[in-house]
């Protein structure tokens, strides 16, 4: 059984004498919604904090992980992982308070906290007699 | 070696226009499935993508096993196969509010490798980081690789 279709190293592809194009693999994620805002796990195993940049851009958040390097001396076997570094894309709701976002890894699992401004929040208005 | 094949997420790349990779990946599950047939983690959960390397005196074999408790993992050694298995279960958390995406996967999960050489079971050490199932299996005396000297008769 070999792995020939799975790239072994991050390729970068020409395009006719443009900068060159490096591949990512796009990283599994969960996104639910709650009454406070969204939370979104996304799983980037091999990477730990220092490896991790999570941006916001023109009500874009791209989250970018770097593997650590594999410090191995021998001879591979047998291979499943991608090398790759990890890259997604994810378009913000604009009630997001994008001031407030905290992001958090554990064990290859970042989990973002993305809570809604104030304003959007259902809020209980007590009724005056 | 038999191994049971790692099912790629069949995720849209994020560069969609790029069609041979997109070939590519469709050329993996092509071959995935039909070698690992019914064994595949298509049914039965999910399974880890492993990887294998010889280190001349031992060998390593890491699984990628992100958002773990370390006491989730169960790892077993017989008859010169390592067996990985566990557990994923699902924080309490995503079962209140709306699920915009799930792609992550949860529930049980087990792989095992045949280790292409004799090891020392009793040597055998792991160690989890950032996700990853590092596991340590140290060459039995006969297995490793030994120099041997030319004697001029």
């Amino acid at each position: 059984m070999n792995t020939t279709f799975t790239k072994s190293e991050p390729q970068t592809v020409r395009n006719g004498g443009v900068a060159p194009r490096v591949e990512y693999v796009t990283p599994p994620a969960n996104i639910l919604e709650s009454k406070d805002g969204y939370v979104l796990e996304a799983e980037m195993p091999g990477v730990s904090k220092d490896g991790l940049e999570v941006t916001v851009e023109n009500g874009e958040l791209t989250i970018l992980g770097h593997r650590a390097p594999v410090d191995s001396k021998g001879r591979e076997v047998y291979r499943e992982s991608r090398r790759l570094d990890f890259r997604r894309s994810f378009e913000l709701d604009p009630s997001i308070d994008t001031a407030k976002i905290v992001a958090q890894m554990d064990q290859g699992v970042l989990t973002l906290h993305l809570p809604k401004t104030e304003a959007v929040k259902p809020r209980k208005i007590a009724v005056n007699s | 070696m038999r191994l049971i094949r790692y099912q790629t997420p069949q995720l849209s790349n994020w560069q969609s226009f790029d069609r041979l990779s997109s070939l590519r990946n469709e050329l993996d599950r092509l071959f995935d499935l039909s070698w690992s047939g019914r064994d595949s983690g298509l049914l039965s959960g999910w399974s880890p993508a492993l990887d294998v390397s010889d280190e001349k005196d031992h060998f390593v074999v890491n699984a990628e096993l992100p958002g773990l408790k370390k006491e989730e993992i169960n790892l077993s050694f017989q008859d010169g196969v390592l067996s990985i298995s566990g557990e994923r279960k699902q924080s309490k958390e995503n079962k209140e509010g709306e699920t915009f995406r799930s792609e992550r996967h949860f529930g049980k999960f087990q792989r095992s490798v045949t280790l292409p050489a004799a090891v020392d079971s009793s040597k055998i050490s792991a160690s989890y980081k950032d996700g990853i199932l590092a596991v340590t299996l140290p060459k039995s005396e006969a297995a490793k690789p030994r120099q041997i000297a030319v004697n001029v008769a």
